[in-house]
């Protein structure tokens, strides 16, 4: 999945699939948030102005639900599952491998827009603890001697 | 009409008018923050919590949402609700030990600040209780405020904390906040609100600064009434 260059038409396409009625709020953010990585602010002001409802109420959707990022997000999105089992079984300590190995701190994106790095709860998955998930692919029984490999794998 | 009993006091009722009201009208009272006449109540700060008796059972409910119902006995000082009324006014405490207004209402409740919560110093003096969001949407109608986040980290502000192109710098935010969160500040002819500096008009008979530029464009854009007319203040009218 490539970060999409944002232009005025594309916000516009997607707006113009959905029907210019409140309840599309959720279903134009999520678009966008798929086509552009994460909700630019031109973005969120173009989709106000089409379902008639002002900025600050936009906002407010686009900043409680945690799926949606205002931050530019990396070409790879890294979660290091933080549930009880993955915790339990280090969760941790994959955490602070990652952050060593891409040099950067947990909610933050590499120089070379690869990857952002974040904490999430539970992926639902806690039999196979403690997992990472990249771009939507499971990494499981994760220890930290195998990151680097599998980092390598998405560099290239 | 609706019959119940407030504290011990008979009471008729005008069907579909809350407990609060109904409270309000016979003269009992019981302490709010986020209840105001002009907008629609939300059960927000909830301390107008009360215990209400059916028959053999009684529960605590937030009187400004709760509408009346016949043959309810209403108490707003029994020990219950002074217990959870106690607990909800600790909590604001620790919230936002810098509000005057909550501190004083402590006081007035009798209610100390507890070891057990940890006081907040990054949450202003807002007890998040929509007030000036529901004004600025519903009474001024430009919604140039909202929620940002959720949690802990929420906060009422303008969008992206920039200052706001739809905001006419009325202040009514600042006038309807009941613990004095919304800095506004005034100076000749500018003012300050949420970031953003608005230049003001004097008016054209005595000359003093008396509203933003954007406010009298704004009203004579919904009302019609030329701005000329409008460049007058209230007292010279």
């Amino acid at each position: 999945m490539n970060t999409q260059k944002i232009t005025k038409n594309k916000i516009k396409g997607i707006i113009g699939r959905h029907e210019a009625e409140k309840t599309s709020l959720i279903a134009i953010l999520q678009d966008m948030q798929n086509e552009f990585r994460y909700l630019p602010k031109e973005a969120l002001v173009a989709v106000g102005k089409h379902l008639d409802m002002p900025l600050a109420r936009v906002y407010e959707v686009a900043t409680f639900y945690n799926a949606f990022s205002l931050k530019p997000r990396g070409r790879y999105l890294v979660e290091v599952c933080a549930g009880t089992a993955c915790h339990v079984k280090g969760g941790f300590n994959l955490l602070a491998k990652l952050e060593r190995e891409l040099k950067i701190e947990c909610g933050q994106t590499t120089k070379d827009g690869t990857f952002t790095l974040e904490q999430v709860r539970c992926l639902g998955c806690c039999s196979l603890a403690p997992v990472v998930r990249i771009d939507n692919d499971i990494h499981a029984y994760l220890t930290q001697d195998k990151i680097p490999r599998i980092l390598k794998k998405y560099r290239k | 009409m609706v019959n119940l009993v407030i504290d011990g006091k008979k009471i008729q009722a005008k069907e579909g008018i809350t407990l609060l009201e109904a409270a309000r009208e016979n003269g009992i009272d019981i302490p709010t923050l986020c209840s105001h006449e002009s907008l629609e109540p939300s059960g927000a700060c909830r301390l107008c919590s009360v215990e209400v008796t059916k028959g053999n059972r009684s529960k605590i409910v937030t009187s400004c949402i709760y509408t009346v119902e016949e043959g309810i006995k209403v108490n707003t000082e029994s020990e219950r609700v002074k217990k959870v009324r106690k607990l909800i006014m600790e909590l604001l405490l620790a919230r936002n030990p810098d509000s005057d207004v909550i501190i004083e209402l402590a006081e007035k409740l009798g209610v100390k600040p507890q070891k057990r919560f940890l006081p907040d110093h990054d949450k202003g003096k807002c007890i998040l209780c929509r007030l000036c969001i529901k004004t600025c949407e519903t009474i001024v109608g430009v919604s140039a405020i909202g929620f940002s986040s959720r949690g802990a980290t929420k906060i009422v502000g303008t969008p992206f904390d920039e200052e706001s192109d739809v905001c006419i710098g009325c202040g009514a935010c600042a006038y309807v906040c009941p613990t004095g969160h919304i800095q506004m500040e005034t100076t000749g002819d500018t003012r300050t609100i949420w970031g953003r500096t608005f230049k003001m008009t004097a008016c054209n008979v005595c000359g003093r600064y008396f509203a933003p530029e954007d406010q009298l464009k704004y009203i004579s854009q919904k009302t019609g009434v030329p701005l000329k007319e409008l460049s007058t203040c209230t007292s010279c009218r």
